[in-house]
């Protein structure tokens, strides 16, 4: 494999992977805490349609992004309402958020370009790459790391800490706590409730942001059903990662490595079929979600947050 | 904990089968309340003679493809015959039993011709066609026919063709990327015609064509096209929904053919020129011959001829002498002396398929199941 080939598949799998690595991030500290979010898939919609909106009209790719994170507080707000508060079935409303989401995105986008016209073909304000001096030198992954956008050199300070914050903090160990047995960090006196509500919507902020810079960073466009069915991808890559930041990144690279693979492969015109590499990397997460629930089985080691998907009911004083 | 899983688990289970099956269903989700016609009903109350045509389309005419192609056809439509008919658009009907409902409504709302646009409605169109004998109903890209009902479509492979000398003509590599749906005789007649007009007027050079297996989705495609520059394409065509291939085959300072559309309009000058489809042309005509009471039931596939299909107007990046390489062939598909299709062929083999003077059926055409010689890739069997 020569220098220009794995540069290539490196720089497509970066791009590819930043929103499902956002995605997933969202994922992963929503449902450390116990709350179960389905909605990523519909939250990315409007995050990537409302973002592009708002960069669009103010010609400015920073206002996008904060009506990213707006749009992630409102959805995260009602997500955390309806299964913290209410007590809801966490998965009936996750799925809604997905189908609410995905109509709403669509309806923007028919609607928010100019003169209430469709956005579908607009170029606004972007994320463009910025090349980082030196660093950018370095044979074979310095042009894949170091010439991206904004986002994703972001998300590189974003995996440290996430890893950092979950696992070296009292906070992160209080964010485990929650998720495991909530009873006890109530019987410590926390607040279970506010804690469950701060981590949905935090998680729903990073699922916006994941569909911004789809619209923003990677396509610099909107187009109808933009996210594809990547937010489900992530709902499999936490899985996948077994609720480990570190781990989501491996996931998230092969995710979006495996395409930038099979098509390249195909353009170089191999003879594989192109229907069993699209199948690979569904895959490799059977594989997973196998070897999960064995090892879960075995080691304890790999477990699901206990508490993910119960809503959290104060015992009574008796 | 393990109810939840099990919850979660058939829950992702239930999404994933509708998310492939259904590929749009969700957009169903909202109601589009026909924002073009908002004087349809008090119309409709009137004893005045306009008849009603309906449009079943699969997107948003916002799509700046497919949809787009059919609504810019029912524009022209209501300019040229506006005094006699009123036109209403369904959009977002997923392929299927919901498509049934939607044409249904239609009728019931008193549409007496139906143009159903996408080929998952054929069963659906023909299912309410049986039961509304005196409404007629057009069908775009199948093959089924009733007393009231008939089948559409266009030979896209003749602009295809040409689009492909345009692109042979100017590849420098003399390789050029085709990001492609599904492996259907349909996509791979688009391929082959476009590699014959390609190898027409340059026999060093290779089509390379990546499946995507997907009609729409904007970041595949982009990954797609972007795999192919990286091998090393200097032009992309595609037969896509989207104008994400030519996005970034611009970005990446390289040229296109678009498609569907004349997608140089929401590119630029890198889209050399696409093929595109010119619906209205057909509208015109068939609901004439409705109103005119000579309408039969009849299984259309025009060509540049009627002007059914057409190239979009030229970038100005194509240079003169291949222009007029275009014109004299295209002069040919008109007068219909040769037709996309013609001998001699070879198949990637490097056999003879066709010989010199003779063309391949339309049968032959509809069932395509091989590539032509310069085609680089496969057609997965099933």
């Amino acid at each position: 494999m020569n220098e220009a080939f794995v540069i290539s598949i490196l720089v497509i799998t970066i791009r590819a992977g930043t929103s499902l690595l956002y995605a997933t991030f969202g994922a992963i500290l929503t449902e450390r805490s116990g709350i179960q979010n389905l909605g990523v898939e519909g939250i990315m919609m409007v995050g990537a349609a409302a973002s592009f909106a708002a960069a669009y009209h103010s010609n400015n790719g920073w206002i996008g992004l904060l009506t990213a994170v707006l749009v992630g507080i409102i959805l995260g707000v009602i997500h955390a309402f309806l299964t913290i508060t209410m007590r809801a079935e966490q998965v009936v409303s996750g799925l809604a958020m997905t189908i609410f989401g995905t109509g709403l995105a669509s309806f923007m986008g028919q609607r928010l370009g100019p003169g209430n016209s469709t956005m579908v073909g607009l170029q606004g304000p972007s994320f463009e790459r910025i090349p980082i001096p030196y660093l950018r030198e370095i044979p074979y992954i310095g042009e894949a790391l170091f010439n991206q956008d904004i986002l994703v050199y972001a998300l590189y300070l974003l995996i440290p800490l996430m890893w950092f914050y979950i696992y070296k903090t009292r906070q992160g160990l209080e964010l485990r706590a929650v998720g495991e047995n909530p009873q006890a960090i109530d019987a410590l006196g926390m607040d279970v409730t506010k804690m469950r509500f701060l981590y949905t919507v935090a998680g729903a902020v990073l699922m916006a942001i994941a569909g911004a810079h789809l619209s923003l960073g990677y396509l610099q466009g909107w187009a109808d059903n933009i996210t594809g069915g990547r937010g489900w991808i992530a709902i499999a890559l936490v899985i996948f990662s077994t609720w480990n930041p570190l781990r989501a990144v491996l996931g998230a690279l092969l995710f979006g490595g495996i395409n930038a693979i099979q098509f390249r492969m195909q353009a170089a015109g191999t003879t594989l079929p192109s229907s069993f590499l699209n199948m690979l990397p569904y895959i490799v997460t059977i594989l997973v979600l196998v070897f999960i629930t064995w090892a879960e089985r075995n080691t304890h080691r790999f477990g699901t947050p206990s508490a993910l998907g119960t809503p959290f009911v104060r015992e009574e004083k008796k | 904990m393990h109810k939840n899983r099990w919850i979660l688990l058939s829950a992702l289970l239930i999404v994933a089968i509708l998310l492939g099956a259904c590929g749009k269903a969700e957009e169903a989700a909202v109601e589009e309340p026909a924002a073009e016609e908002p004087t349809t009903e008090e119309v409709a109350e009137e004893p005045a003679e306009k008849i009603k045509v309906a449009f079943i389309y699969i997107g948003q005419p916002g799509d700046l493809g497919w949809t787009y192609e059919h609504d810019r056809g029912r524009l022209m439509l209501e300019e040229a015959l506006g005094n006699k008919i009123e036109t209403v658009a369904v959009p977002d009907v997923p392929e299927g039993p919901d498509a049934e409902k939607a044409i249904r409504d239609v009728v019931e709302a008193g549409a007496k011709i139906v143009f159903t646009t996408s080929y998952g409605y054929m069963d659906p169109t023909a299912a309410v066609a049986a039961e509304y004998p005196d409404v007629i109903f057009e069908h775009c890209s199948g093959y089924l026919t009733a007393d009231n009902m008939a089948n559409y479509f266009g030979r896209i492979e003749q602009p295809r063709y040409l689009a492909g000398i345009v692109a042979g003509s100017m590849t420098e590599s003399n390789f050029i990327g085709y990001v492609a749906a599904f492996p259907i005789p349909e996509v791979v007649r688009g391929i082959n015609s476009f590699t014959l007009g390609v190898r027409s007027v340059n026999p060093d050079a290779e089509v390379h064509v990546v499946w995507t297996n997907t009609w729409y989705d904007p970041v595949l495609e982009r990954e797609a096209a972007v795999a192919l520059l990286d091998e090393g394409a200097d032009i992309i065509a595609q037969h896509q929904d989207t104008t994400e291939p030519q996005k970034a085959a611009q970005e990446a300072g390289k040229l296109s053919i678009g498609y569907d559309s004349d997608m140089a309009k929401f590119v630029g000058d890198t889209v050399l020129t696409s093929p595109m489809w010119n619906w209205g042309v057909y509208y015109i005509s068939t609901v004439q011959a409705v109103l005119d009471g000579t309408w039969e039931p009849h299984a259309y596939w025009g060509g540049m001829a009627d002007d059914v299909v057409k190239l979009a107007d030229f970038s100005p990046l194509v240079p003169d002498d291949v222009k007029a390489l275009v014109e004299a062939k295209k002069a040919e598909f008109i007068a219909g002396t040769t037709d996309a299709f013609c001998g001699p062929i070879y198949n990637q083999a490097g056999d003879l398929v066709v010989a010199e003077g003779e063309c391949i059926s339309d049968a032959d055409q509809l069932s395509m199941n091989w590539f032509v010689q310069g085609v680089v890739g496969t057609i997965p069997t099933e």
